[in-house]
């Protein structure tokens, strides 16, 4: 199976070139018939790749395909190169299938739109470089999609591009990523200096051998990477471009969210973690900034009226604790909240761009009420979506994850209970902002007119991501209910084991916050109202603790100032001086151009006369 | 027959020549200033003329010819271009046409 590796990244790319180049050539149906089948083939792909992996574990536990050498420079060697371990397989099969199913539901909520081919050829070339990013063998390449993403986000959130403000937007996540990138590409050159390496098993391989646990390269290195990963992952101190990128079309966003780009900066620290159970400072920081931007995003989230800005932040807030698990080396935890995240944020995406599309891209859940009986497909999805991301004990897979994630951090001695309470009150916020989400949009009286009906491509999506939210979870269920371990075994030949925890307070605490939370949404929003009084309080948390304002202050403006201040500095009038003598030069020599005829053969004569007698005399 | 010395004949062609240049520089007219530069030309022509006629080759008559055709030539275009600037600005001084002064 490994020599066909190469097919999964490069499908969805094929797709994307095609659809690139026959731009106004090409008709809609044959857009979205290519756009769609190039990632599903890939998804075919990968999961022919998987079930040959299950079935017959190949040696070392990798898939391995070298596919050209790139380049050479003294002893370094690159090669495009994939590797697919169990980490990259279930990486690779969540980004392809959700992002096929995505991709069937653009089709239809994209319907009638300008740029319809283009839209999937961005779609295609994000989802080709998150493959790239995932199945990459060394960082080289790792970062090569890695950049992909990064360009394909901006691509797409600033899609609908006559609105300046979605231009700023993407933007906007382009440079705050930037600055991540940068941290991440100067980790990666440390590593290929001190290493000697790029290969990431083999550098990996010689960072246990090289560095003792707590060596100040390894910390450096580790907090570099992460770096990088708190930029594309959205968390503090980064955080601050997710919730503008909600200005793209909705399926980018569950494309964004679930299945692409936020998660590279788990994967990176996953795929990585090596470096940091060598970097114990860094590792803890990992954890703090998960529980950190799980409350500050959690808090954030309950003051929006948006939406899609809703789940923008509990995207980030649950990327927080997927950096929480990580955080306290509960990794097998993360990439199975990674995974049951991915269902369950595609699903309440795309069942929110299901009930924006009848609503005229009606975002404010003020405007909606009374959507249960009138979008019963896209209520149940959301219902059911809403109950996995708030935990709902038992019947959903964002219990058993989350669950995980709490237990690991239970049981991590050096302060993983002040993180774990940090998930218990983030779990009971998930609860109540978004069933206030749900309470207020789909219960109560309608104020907005709901017209059309949903189309097989929008309801096979939302069914297919609903089942999954809903059983996604029962491949690893902990040791009280059945000690279910698929997931845990698939990735044990890549990831350390988690201290087990057969304590069960932490588990009845964890149910008890996201019922409670889930109550007290029932309690207060049950009854919608009026949107919330503009108090001091909701205008903080509106603004989700004020980032960007502080951004502003701190670093635009400071800029912008001495750009200002700086203008006529030495390297400017320099060139200032040459346009000033090239104007003078012009001034002298127009002088001449009288206009008169008679002048001009009198200088022709002289100058002839002057040839002559240099001819002559020499 | 007799030939002309070249001397006298370049010193012709000279006087001519230099004739013609100061017609073109020092008259406004620009009817003036064209004949000036026929003589100007047939100063030219007398020049190979006599050269032809020193080295007994056919080559200065057939420049002369040439420079006869030219001179044709120039004068059809000159008295147009003339014309046509005469209708636009009603003058036929020469200074008066500095529309291209920079």
């Amino acid at each position: 199976m490994q020599h066909f590796l190469w097919l999964v990244p490069a499908l969805p790319l094929l797709g994307s070139i095609v659809l690139m180049l026959g731009t106004g050539r090409l008709s809609h149906r044959a857009e979205a018939l290519i756009g769609v089948l190039s990632v599903g083939l890939a998804a075919v792909v990968a999961f022919a790749i998987a079930g040959a992996f299950l079935l017959d574990p190949p040696a070392g536990a990798a898939y391995q395909q070298s596919l050209w050498r790139w380049f050479a420079v003294g002893h370094f060697s690159f090669g495009i190169a994939l590797r697919v371990d169990p980490l990259s397989l279930l990486m690779m099969l969540v980004t392809s299938g959700v992002g096929f199913l995505i991709h069937l539901f653009s089709t239809e909520f994209m319907e009638g739109e300008e740029g319809y081919g283009r839209f999937f050829a961005y779609l295609n070339l994000f989802v080709a470089a998150m493959l790239l990013l995932v199945m990459a063998d060394n960082f080289l390449v790792l970062y090569a999609g890695w950049e992909g993403v990064g360009l394909c986000s901006y691509l797409l959130i600033g899609f609908w591009w006559r609105d300046p403000a979605n231009g700023l937007a993407a933007r906007k996540a382009f440079i705050v990523t930037r600055v991540g990138d940068t941290a991440f590409l100067i980790g990666l050159l440390l590593i290929a200096s001190r290493l000697g390496t790029l290969n990431i098993a083999g550098a990996m391989r010689d960072a246990a051998h090289t560095w003792h646990p707590g060596s100040p390269a390894a910390t450096l290195i580790a907090f570099l990477l992460l770096g990088g990963a708190v930029g594309k992952s959205a968390q503090l101190p980064l955080q601050t471009w997710l919730p503008d990128a909600m200005a793209g079309p909705t399926p980018v966003s569950a494309l964004i969210h679930a299945a692409t780009m936020v998660t590279a900066g788990v994967y990176l620290i996953a795929r990585t973690h090596v470096l940091f159970l060598l970097a114990p400072a860094a590792e803890i920081t990992v954890g703090i900034v998960g529980a950190a931007t799980l409350l500050l995003a959690g808090f954030s989230a309950l003051a929006q009226n948006d939406i899609k800005r809703i789940l923008a932040y509990s995207t980030m807030s649950q990327i927080g604790y997927m950096f929480l698990a990580l955080g306290v080396g509960a990794w097998r935890a993360a990439m199975f909240h990674f995974m049951t995240h991915a269902f369950f944020k595609a699903l309440l995406f795309l069942s929110a761009g299901a009930v924006t599309m009848r609503l005229h891209h009606e975002q404010d859940i003020y405007r909606m009420g009374g959507l249960a009986r009138r979008l019963p497909a896209a209520f149940w999805s959301f219902l059911i979506g809403s109950a996995a991301l708030a935990a709902l004990p038992l019947i959903t897979s964002g219990f058993y994850s989350k669950e995980a994630i709490l237990s690991g951090a239970w049981a991590d001695g050096n302060g993983g209970r002040v993180l774990w309470l940090a998930g218990v009150i983030g779990a009971f916020v998930t609860g109540v902002y978004i069933f206030r989400a749900v309470f207020i949009a789909f219960f109560g009286e309608e104020h907005t007119h709901v017209s059309g009906s949903y189309g097989w491509r929008v309801i096979v999506p939302l069914v297919v991501l609903s089942v999954l939210s809903l059983v996604g979870g029962f491949i690893e269920l902990p040791p009280a209910f059945g000690h279910v371990t698929l997931l845990s075994r698939l990735l044990a030949p890549v990831l350390p084991p988690t201290r087990e925890v057969t304590d069960m307070t932490p588990l009845l605490l964890a149910s008890a916050a996201s019922i409670l939370g889930i109550a007290l949404a029932a309690v207060l929003y049950w009854r919608p109202s009026r949107p919330p009084a503009e108090t001091p309080l909701w205008r903080f948390w509106h603004a989700a603790a004020g980032f960007d304002a502080l951004y502003d202050r701190l670093l635009v403006r400071p800029v912008i100032w001495a750009a200002r201040v700086d203008r006529d500095d030495f390297i400017d009038s320099f060139y200032d001086g040459i346009a000033w003598a090239t104007q003078a030069i012009h001034r002298a020599i127009r002088r001449t151009q009288t206009g008169r005829v008679r002048l001009y053969a009198a200088s022709l004569a002289i100058g002839s006369v002057g040839l002559i007698a240099i001819a002559v005399l020499r | 027959m007799a030939t002309v010395p070249l001397g006298q004949g370049l010193l012709l062609a000279a006087v001519l020549f230099a004739l013609g240049l100061v017609g073109v520089l020092v008259r406004r007219n620009l009817l003036f200033m064209l004949m000036s530069l026929e003589v100007m030309l047939n100063a030219a022509g007398v020049a190979f003329i006599v050269a032809g006629a020193r080295w007994a080759s056919p080559d200065g008559q057939i420049m002369f010819i040439l420079v006869l055709t030219l001179a044709a030539a120039e004068v059809s275009v000159g008295l147009a271009l003339i014309l046509l600037m005469h209708r636009r600005i009603p003058t036929l001084d020469a200074d008066a046409g500095d529309g291209l002064r920079g």
